[in-house]
Parts: structure tokens; C-alpha cells; sequence
């Protein structure tokens, strides 16, 4: 039982991971592009919804009702999404022959990781701040199993989302689009698809996911500081990678597999050793099989 | 000199040499995100020489170099199977690994972090620095300089013309895994103390941002990056402490560092120092001396 019950509290942390696996995934795989950035949007909707709902709070404290801060989190993080996009993705045109010229759209998203996470702590300040949202405290027992109701949420959610994103990638123009410029980014503008007006839906989609799982976060451990994304986005680095780049199925398989390893892992052997094993494995999968647990995806096969 | 001006500076030339273990790499282009890593094992490797068996530095340092340079070298083969974002996240890993093992080594101090007695004074990290960056220039300036530059601008092209691409990239890969090392070694005989914790992702994303923004194709890119890095921040802190009123200047040095990164990443792909800005320069220098 007492195994049991850490499984789940593994698929649980698990949800969240998924979204952050899914949103880096997803850039990768449209975009060829490792955006460092995810971590800062998912602290910043985060820190945007415990700032207007506490009216202590030193910027933004106006003690707002729940529901608008849980909106205006994740349009914080969407509008600084569409920031990233403005003055990364759109620089990432080779203007001269050189090998390490793919990574300047990695190198901006990193520097602006350190701006919006310095900007927050500017803000803020980095005390650890709780979070009081409704429904936090309830849990649904389960045949003596426990369930939090946002951690039940996020792990529903994770799953009706990425339905929806692969629907939309499959079915519709606007995914069509985005498959083109996957497929070939030179040859896409050739085919009539607008490429600086597509590019920022893989932006938006980033940031709102990114956010979600932010807020998720704050609902299921109530406690937020500047710092929650950097620890959240290398374990979901880890699920992405388990997943295979760019397949978005993959990630939510691996981001849930990586929440109950380091549960698991952390209850049996204490937390220090979980790094090794966690970071050997993906170590060994990235050098030995790149295309991660599940082969070969077609989206994400341009320069790499 | 004071010693907030001495402290300022060895933290300069450490961090100078700890770039020039990234700037290796790239400039055969392969993204190492994992300066971590080797300062690590470097500078763990010289803390426990000194401690325990007494070592003096001198020895000490290059040894550390060259358990880093070797764990460099084995590390290599499997790491250049992967490109691009794979190699990003590949030496990100062997970060990671290297700081999850050696926080699990109670006899090296585990999460506590290792101090040590030894100290390595403002001389000592100059010169080391100063070997270093004429080291990097001298390499820079022979044959396999000129293979990484080939290998930098066009791998296919390169390999074409009978460079050896394999060997370029693992010499680069292991002497910048070396030059960490020593940075390392430097660094915890510099504070006397070292832990995991603190030489952890942030520290591998830092590297990699002010190598890439001082530019990766002359040995003075990561030399202009490291000053920036090091100097502004502490710029804005002293200007900080003028009036109340820029007091917020203090918390937000590492916002301008990041928007000074995404700018130069738009305006100057290649970083603040390229090939042609030299060459201006010489240029304009050799005219005035012949007028």
C-alpha cells in the first residue's frame, strides 16, 4: 500500500512534469529549438497569481479573487512567451556559415531565463511564499488510496491538452502549417505559409502550457519561489528525452515515468542518489539511442 | 591594492580560465553545457591532493588539469556521437552526474562542501591565467587551431578537405575539459572552499552565455565575455550604492547581464570580439603608426 500510494504521488508530480516535457518537446520539435525559457514562464504565472491573490504581496498585491489571478498568470506567461519569440526564434536566419550558429536562439532564451527570474526576485524578493487557493486542502480517498484534487487535475488535464494538440497538429490548417515549417523551414515560406505569424502560435501554445503546469504547481505544494521552475524543467528534460524530441506522446509517457522514478527513488534510497541513475540513463539514451524510447518521429528532422 | 579590487580581480582571472573550457569547444563548434562538470572534478581532485597528501600547488593545479583533461578525453567519444541540442543536453547530463557523485563521496565533504587550507593568492591565479590565455592564443595560431576553425565554420567542408574531424574535435573537447580543471583547482584554493551546489547548473549556463557573447572566433572572445560578466555586475552594485534611489540597481544586475546577452545575440551573432573587428583594428593601428 505504502508503495501504492508512492506511485501515485509519482503520477502525480508526474502530470506537471508531463505539461513542462510536453511545452519543451513541442519547440524542439516544431521549431529545433531547446527553449530555456520554460522554467522562467512557469515561475512567472506562478509568482503572477500568488502576487494578485495576496494582498501582503509588495508589487501587484490586490488580493484578487483566485479565478482572474489563475487568467492573468497564464497571460503573463503567454505575453512573455511571445516576447521570447520576438527576439529569439525570428534571429535564428543563418546569416554566416558557422557550426554553432543553430544555438543563439538557446543562448537569448537562456539569457532571458536570467532576466525574467532576476527580474521576479527583484520584484519579490526569494522568500518561499504560500499560495492559498480553494480546493488545495481537499483530497478523494480511494480504496485508502489519497488523491489531491489538483494534483487529479493536472494529470487529467495533461492528457485532454495534449489530445487537443495533436488533434490540432493533425487536423487543422494552422497545424498543417506548423508541420510544413517542422518539415522544412526554407521551404516553407515557399509554399505560401506565413512563417513570422505561425512561428508565435508555437509560442503561445509553449507559454500556456508552461503556465498551467506553473499554476498546478502552486495549487498541489502551495509554496512558490523564484526558483521552482529550474529544479521542475530538468526533471522534465529528463522525461522529454526518455520520450523521444519532438514526439509529444513520448513526453507525457516520460514525464510521468520520471515523476515516479524520483518519488520512488526518493522515498527508497533518500534524495541525494537520484541523480545518478536519472541523469546516467538519459546520458546513455541520448548517446545510444537519441530518438528516445519510442523511435522515430517524423516532426523535428531538420538540422540535428 | 584593496582587497575588494584583488578579490574582483582573481575572481576575473578564474573566471577567464573556466572560459576558455568552453571557448575550446565551440570554437571547433561542439555546445558544451557542462563547464560544471570538469571544474568539479578539477577542483575536487586538487582539494583532496592538497588536503590529504599535502601536495603544493604548483603541483597540485596541473595535476587536477590533467585528471579533468583525461576524464575529458574518455567522456568525449560517447559525447561526440551526439549534435547540436543532443550534445547541449548530453554534457548537461555528465554535469549532473559528476555533482551526483560527488556529493555522495562522504571523505570529499558529500553536500557540505570541501574546504581546504592551501590558498592560491592573486598572484598565483594571474599568472595562471595569463599561461593560459597565451596557451589558448599560441594553440589558436598553429595547424589544429586552423582545423578548428574549419570544423567551426563547416564540418562537411572540413572533412572534404582532409582535415581530420575526429581528432580535431576530441583534442578541443579534452584541452577545454583540461583548462576547466584547472580552473577548478583554482577556484577552490582561491576561496578555500568548494561544494556542489553552488557549481551547479547556473554556473554551467553562465559560462556558456559570456563565452558565446565575448565570440568564439578569436582567443580574445571569452577574455572580453569574462570581463563583461565579471565586471558589470559589479559596476552596477557600486552604482547601487550611490543614492537610495538606485538601490534596485543591486538586484537587477543579472537582468541587465541577460538582456545584454539577448541583444549582442541579435546585433552580433558572432559575439562582441570577432575576426574582422581584430582585423579593423590592427588595420587602424597600422595606419596611424605609418602616418
Amino acid at each position: 500500500m505504502q508503495t501504492l500510494q508512492q506511485l501515485v504521488n509519482g503520477l502525480m508530480l508526474g502530470g506537471i512534469l508531463a505539461f513542462v516535457a510536453v511545452a519543451f518537446t513541442l519547440t524542439i520539435g516544431m521549431l529545433n529549438f531547446l527553449n530555456f525559457t520554460i522554467p522562467a514562464l512557469f515561475m512567472l504565472a506562478a509568482m503572477t497569481l500568488w502576487a494578485l491573490a495576496t494582498p501582503g504581496a509588495h508589487v501587484l498585491g490586490f488580493g484578487l479573487h483566485w479565478l482572474p489571478a489563475v487568467f492573468a498568470g497564464v497571460a503573463v506567461a503567454v505575453g512573455a512567451s511571445l516576447l521570447v519569440e520576438r527576439f529569439t526564434y525570428r534571429f535564428m536566419k543563418a546569416k554566416y556559415g558557422d557550426a554553432t550558429e543553430h544555438a543563439l536562439p538557446l543562448v537569448s532564451s537562456l539569457g532571458f531565463l536570467l532576466m525574467f527570474e532576476h527580474l521576479v526576485i527583484t520584484l519579490w524578493g526569494t522568500e518561499p511564499q504560500r499560495v492559498n487557493l480553494p480546493f488545495a486542502e481537499t483530497d478523494v480517498r480511494l480504496g485508502g488510496l489519497v488523491l489531491g484534487v489538483p494534483q487529479l487535475l493536472s494529470l487529467v488535464l495533461a492528457f485532454v491538452l495534449v489530445a487537443a494538440l495533436s488533434a490540432l497538429l493533425a487536423r487543422t490548417r494552422l497545424g498543417r502549417a506548423l508541420r510544413a515549417i517542422a518539415e522544412n523551414p526554407t521551404a516553407a515560406p515557399l509554399m505560401g505559409i506565413e512563417v513570422n505569424r505561425i512561428v508565435p502560435v508555437v509560442f503561445l501554445i509553449t507559454g500556456a502550457l508552461a503556465a498551467i503546469a506553473g499554476i498546478l504547481y502552486a495549487a498541489s505544494y502551495r509554496t512558490v519561489t523564484p526558483f521552482i521552475g529550474d529544479a521542475v524543467a530538468a526533471d522534465a528534460i529528463a522525461g522529454m528525452v526518455l520520450g523521444g524530441l519532438g514526439n509529444v506522446w513520448g513526453a507525457i509517457v516520460g514525464g510521468l515515468f520520471v515523476g515516479m522514478v524520483k518519488v520512488l527513488a526518493i522515498s527508497w534510497f533518500g534524495a541525494e542518489i537520484e541523480k545518478i541513475p536519472v541523469w546516467g540513463l538519459l546520458l546513455a539514451i541520448l548517446v545510444f539511442k537519441p530518438t528516445g524510447l519510442f523511435g522515430h518521429t517524423k516532426i523535428g528532422k531538420g538540422k540535428f | 591594492m584593496s582587497g575588494y579590487m584583488s578579490g574582483i580581480l582573481a575572481q576575473l582571472a578564474i573566471n577567464i580560465v573556466v572560459a576558455y573550457s568552453v571557448f575550446l569547444p565551440a570554437a571547433a563548434g561542439l555546445l558544451n553545457l557542462g563547464a560544471a562538470g570538469f571544474v568539479l572534478i578539477g577542483a575536487y581532485a586538487a582539494g583532496a591532493l592538497t588536503l590529504k597528501t599535502g601536495m603544493p600547488l604548483f603541483l597540485a593545479v596541473p595535476l587536477a588539469g590533467l585528471a579533468a583533461g583525461l576524464i575529458a578525453f574518455i567522456v568525449s567519444f560517447p559525447i561526440l556521437r551526439t549534435r547540436g541540442v543532443y550534445m547541449v543536453l548530453a554534457t548537461f547530463a555528465f554535469a549532473e552526474i559528476v555533482g551526483g557523485i560527488l556529493i555522495n563521496i562522504p571523505q570529499l565533504g558529500g553536500a557540505g562542501g570541501l574546504a581546504v587550507v592551501a590558498y592560491a593568492g592573486l598572484p598565483v591565479v594571474l599568472t595562471s591565467a595569463t599561461v593560459v590565455v597565451a596557451f589558448v592564443a599560441w594553440l589558436l595560431a598553429t595547424r589544429f587551431g586552423l582545423a578548428m576553425r574549419a570544423v567551426h565554420d563547416d564540418e562537411n567542408v572540413a572533412l572534404l578537405f582532409g582535415t581530420n574531424l575526429r581528432l580535431t574535435q576530441v583534442a578541443a573537447f579534452t584541452i577545454g575539459g583540461a583548462l576547466g580543471g584547472i580552473g577548478g583547482a583554482l577556484l577552490v584554493h582561491q576561496f578555500n572552499f568548494i561544494d556542489v551546489q553552488s557549481t551547479g547548473v547556473m554556473f554551467s549556463i553562465f559560462v556558456l552565455l559570456y563565452v558565446l557573447m565575448g565570440g568564439t572566433q578569436t582567443a580574445w572572445g571569452p577574455v572580453a565575455g569574462a570581463l563583461f560578466f565579471t565586471l558589470v555586475p559589479e559596476g552596477l552594485r557600486q552604482v547601487a550604492q550611490w543614492t537610495p534611489h538606485l538601490k534596485f540597481l543591486e538586484s537587477s544586475r543579472y537582468i541587465v547581464f541577460g538582456a545584454a546577452v539577448v541583444l549582442v545575440m541579435m546585433w552580433r551573432p558572432e559575439g562582441l570580439v570577432t575576426r574582422t573587428l581584430l582585423e579593423r583594428i590592427y588595420g587602424f593601428l597600422l595606419r596611424r603608426s605609418h602616418a
